[in-house]
């Protein structure tokens, strides 16, 4: 290793510094929307600054503005983030020491860890985004710096050049990486704790629901989780995705009552109502529940259900989680808690008033609560309320405001004011949040349900029925579940992009879902629990960690042998010039007359002249086809002559 | 201490790596098994790296993560190939080392031949302690490198074992391989600086070199070398035959000439071996500048009367190896 402390004192080259400069910016660009403004900005500048530098071959800046500027951008990250160690904060930083690294490097051993700097980045992009154009970026980032550090080691060949032998070794590469992908063993979970800010870019339904909460969510395209059917599908009407269940009011927010864990299923099957079997894919959202069609007879493994018949796990899934379940979109209930039904009675003393006098008018007759609850959908129908994506802002008394002064609402504004009515009227209610309807992708026959399709409704408690689902927009705009949003929405509101119908895409778009599903069950979502499926289908008896090591190190050992054998092994075949010339010898070596080793054509030729000078036809053909070989082998003689020097040593005969 | 521990290991590790006692036959062709393999200081920092990041990958459960990081392992693994192959199956002549004075530097010329169809890039070679050389070697071609060596002696310089290396393409992972060819070099006495005059001169003119001297005497013509100085070519006879015609030289047999001995017992009494062979090592080279001949006499061994070329490698050899 000697000789490579000599090699390093080597400056660089300006063709190394430009390709250093590519891996920089290869790296540097798919983080630019990632990271703060000025931090691309600055990011930026630097890279500028430097290609200013290399072009007009300027020397690079002291020790000192260097320092300088790292102090500068490391106070910057404190800023930003309030911390050095965070994971985003991490990511910053490493980003401005790419920026300085390319400002001081000097000799080849600087190029290897801005290269090594930049595959670092290319993994830090993976925690926002793992998607196929992600994965794509990934192998021209790995293009360019592959490229790089083979310009760091030999920088005489022109780009295309370098970037041939990057392909061939990233091509070589793809065996061992798909080996390792399947049978490295997997184990679930962080290793250890995560910094706090590890997942703040997910998104999803909260726990609470104010006016807003919900038509922010909607205006994302991002998808909530895919539902895979067995057997018979339900109508998309009937395809309420059941998130939290808000029981308690307090001013303008609705928030979970209390509930309990629910030891046994808290409502009974019906025997003969129809059975729907399907597999949820969720999207992480950071937070501890689970969605499932309305209402799950099942329980995922490792999750439970409250008596308000929300599923939840067990931590804040941070992770895509796959679960099976079984749904009856109609159950029977046996009976609800006192406590629970009187919680589903409160109302904030104070706010309301209008609408909690018109439900108070309604008591005065005693009638049922399932007369009651008929007089409410009434009641809201003949306001003709408007179902829009912008409603007017609302201020204190939600419920009173939308159904008698604006009366244009959202979802959670149609399901608020329908409980706070409700509730006047003395009958339990509650507010249901999840996701509504979806849509299916007939390449895959998979159900995508999107952010844009997160829904509030509500829940009546009747006795003798049990807790009927109401959903109140249904009444103003019932396009909106029989439909999409984009057919419930006046025309001119904003709607998500995937929402609206541009048919002449839609097939692309379908196909482009399903590629992406597969992608992110069986690349992003390829866990343990997966990764030992897979293998006892392929036929692994029990793949432990041992086995799967041990059959790992078996077919790396092949696919490193069979590369060698290919590469080592693939002896030249002699080209036709050469093979022309070897039949001659080999036929004068059976007259006795053998080529010696270190003996070049003419040498022999001359040497067998000497040996057939009785016969002086036979050594001129010697000579000729001697000074054809070497002509066309070392010299400049054309395709022609080959077709001369076969002809010659066909015809020829010792 | 630890030092001389690694030296001495590592000589252990060359004779073991050799397979043979040098000198081995030409051509040697580096095997498959005579190559390693080991990863440089950039490819350690790169292993480093890809543990991080599979951690990283773990911890977070980064399924592209994942791939990025078995991608860059078998990027790694075909670069060891690559870099293997760039060496293994290199095949290793010798050529002819030409003869250098002493204090000068010895090149000895090897050959690689690739008999392969791809371009064989960046061979370092080297001897111990000394700079490395890189060579190209086209497929299906031979390239000669001449691996340098300080001449501190007179006699012969056997070349130590070359050492052969190959970082390319990525610089992660180095192949190396020994060779040791029989390969020698003659070293010449160093001339002496500050010299005596030629002991002709000394007797019969004072040391001055004149142009009449040892040349009065017209003997003949010879086919003109390269050597022969400009003022012995018979440029009257060139302008006569044209120029296609060979140059030819005057040769001269004058007095002074002929009474050219270079003699060791002519030095002084006290003198030791080393000086006077440096000293006649500096009159045989003077003597051929002069475009004299002349004949040396050393205890044991006498050179007849002659020069040019083969005659000074001749006396300047018998200088070199003279025992005593």
């Amino acid at each position: 290793m000697k000789a490579d402390r000599r090699h390093t004192v080597v400056p660089l080259a300006p063709v190394q510094t430009w390709w250093l400069l590519a891996t920089g910016i290869a790296a540097f660009l798919p983080l630019t929307l990632q990271v703060p403004v000025w931090l691309s900005v600055a990011t930026g500048a630097a890279f500028a600054w430097r290609v200013a530098l290399a072009w007009w071959r300027q020397p690079l800046p002291t020790r000192w503005v260097l320092v300088f500027v790292t102090l500068a951008g490391t106070a910057g990250v404190f800023l930003e983030y309030r911390t050095l160690f965070g994971q985003r904060a991490g990511v910053a930083l490493l980003l401005i020491f790419l920026a300085l690294k390319q400002l001081e490097a000097r000799a080849p051993r600087d190029g290897l860890a801005i290269v090594l700097l930049a595959y670092f980045l290319t993994l830090t992009q993976f925690f926002e985004d793992q998607s196929i154009p992600v994965a794509a970026t990934m192998l021209a980032t790995l293009a360019v710096a592959t490229a790089t550090l083979a310009s760091l080691t030999d920088p005489r060949d022109k780009p295309p050049a370098l970037f041939r032998r990057a392909g061939l070794l990233l091509a070589q590469a793809l065996p061992f990486m798909l080996i390792l992908f399947v049978l490295f063993p997997r184990v679930s979970g962080p290793l250890w704790g995560l910094p706090a800010d590890a997942y703040s870019g997910l998104t999803g339904l909260s726990d609470s629901m104010s006016p807003g909460t919900i038509n922010n969510l909607i205006q994302s395209d991002a998808i909530a989780f895919r539902v895979k059917f067995d057997g018979p599908v339900p109508p998309k009407r009937e395809m309420y995705w059941r998130g939290p269940v808000l029981t308690r009011l307090d001013e303008r927010t609705w928030r979970p009552g209390e509930k309990a864990i629910a030891r046994e299923l808290p409502y009974r099957p019906l025997a003969d109502g129809p059975l729907f079997t399907y597999t949820v894919t969720l999207e992480p959202h950071n937070r501890p529940w689970l969605f499932a069609l309305e209402l799950p007879l099942t329980l995922p493994p490792g999750a439970f259900r409250s008596t308000d018949f929300q599923l939840h796990a067990r931590k804040p899934v941070r992770e895509r989680l796959r679960y099976t379940l079984r749904s009856q979109t109609t159950v029977t209930h046996p009976g609800e808690s006192p406590d629970t039904l009187a919680a589903a009675r409160q109302l904030p003393a104070g706010l309301n008033p209008r609408t909690r006098e018109v439900g108070a008018g309604w008591t005065a007759d005693g009638s049922s609560d399932a007369v009651q609850l008929q007089r409410a959908i009434d009641f809201m129908r003949e306001r003709t309320l408007v179902y829009t994506l912008r409603p007017p802002l609302m201020d204190r008394d939600v419920a009173d405001e939308f159904l008698f002064d604006h009366r244009r609402g959202f979802c959670e504004h149609f399901a608020s004011a329908f409980v706070v009515l409700m509730r006047a009227a003395g009958v339990p209610a509650r507010v249901v949040t999840g996701y509504q309807g979806g849509e299916r992708n007939p390449v895959d026959d998979t159900w995508v349900i999107r952010q844009s399709d997160a829904h509030a409704w509500a829940e009546v408690w009747l006795a003798g029925r049990g807790w009927v689902r109401v959903d109140p927009t249904a009444t103003s705009a019932p396009a909106r579940i029989e439909e999409n949003l984009a057919a419930a929405v006046p025309a001119g509101d904003p709607l998500p992009f995937l929402a609206r119908g541009y048919h002449f895409l839609r097939d692309l778009r379908y196909r482009w879902w399903a590629i992406n599903n597969a992608w992110n069950q069986w690349v992003l979502g390829y866990d343990p629990q997966r990764q030992r499926d897979l293998l006892e289908r392929l036929g692994m008896k029990s793949p432990d960690w041992q086995t799967m090591t041990a059959t790992l190190a078996v077919l790396c050992g092949a696919v490193l042998l069979a590369l060698t054998g290919w590469m080592l092994w693939r002896r030249p075949h002699p080209d036709r010039v050469q093979r022309q010339w070897l039949r001659l010898t080999k036929r004068l070596a059976r007259r006795g007359f053998p080529r010696h080793d270190w003996e070049g054509p003419q040498d022999y030729a001359g040497r067998i002249v000497q040996v057939l000078s009785a016969q002086p036809t036979k050594a001129a053909e010697i000579r000729r086809i001697a000074a054809l070989y070497a002509g066309l082998r070392y010299g400049r003689l054309d395709a022609s002559s080959f077709h001369e020097l076969r002809r010659r040593v066909a015809a020829f005969k010792p | 201490m630890l030092h001389k521990l690694r030296e001495a290991l590592h000589e252990r590790f060359v004779a073991w790596a050799l397979r043979t006692v040098p000198p081995e036959p030409v051509p040697i062709v580096l095997t498959q098994r005579r190559v390693y393999v080991l990863p440089t200081r950039a490819g350690l920092l790169y292993a480093v790296s890809l543990v991080v990041m599979l951690i990283g990958a773990i911890n977070y459960n980064l399924g592209l993560g994942y791939l990025l990081v078995f991608l860059l392992v078998g990027l790694g693994v075909a670069t060891i190939l690559h870099t293997f192959r760039n060496l293994a199956g290199l095949s290793i002549g010798t050529g002819a080392a030409a003869p250098v004075f002493a204090g000068g530097t010895a090149r000895f010329p090897l050959r690689l031949a690739n008999p392969d169809r791809r371009e064989r890039r960046l061979v370092q070679l080297g001897l111990p302690g000394q700079p490395t050389i890189a060579a190209d070697v086209p497929a299906g071609d031979s390239t000669q490198v001449l691996l340098p060596l300080p001449a501190a002696r007179r006699g012969w310089l056997t070349m130590p074992r070359a050492t052969l290396a190959t970082v390319w393409p990525l610089g992660l992972v180095r192949t190396w391989s020994y060779a040791a060819p029989a390969l020698a070099c003659l070293v010449y006495p160093r001339p002496a600086g500050a010299v005596p005059p030629l002991p002709t001169f000394a007797g019969l003119q004072g040391g001055r070199l004149s142009s009449d001297t040892g040349d009065e005497d017209f003997a003949g013509l010879r086919r003109h070398q390269p050597s022969d100085p400009p003022h012995h070519v018979a440029w009257k006879a060139a302008a006569r035959q044209g120029s296609d015609a060979p140059l030819q030289t005057k040769q001269f047999a004058g007095t002074a000439a002929q009474a050219l001995w270079l003699d060791w017992d002519t030095l002084p009494a006290g003198m030791d071996t080393e000086t006077r062979l440096s000293i006649l090592a500096r009159w045989v080279i003077d003597a051929e500048d002069a475009g004299l001949a002349w004949g040396l006499r050393l205890p044991g061994t006498t050179l007849a009367r002659g020069h040019g070329p083969d005659h000074v490698h001749a006396c300047l050899k018998a200088l070199a190896l003279h025992e005593g």
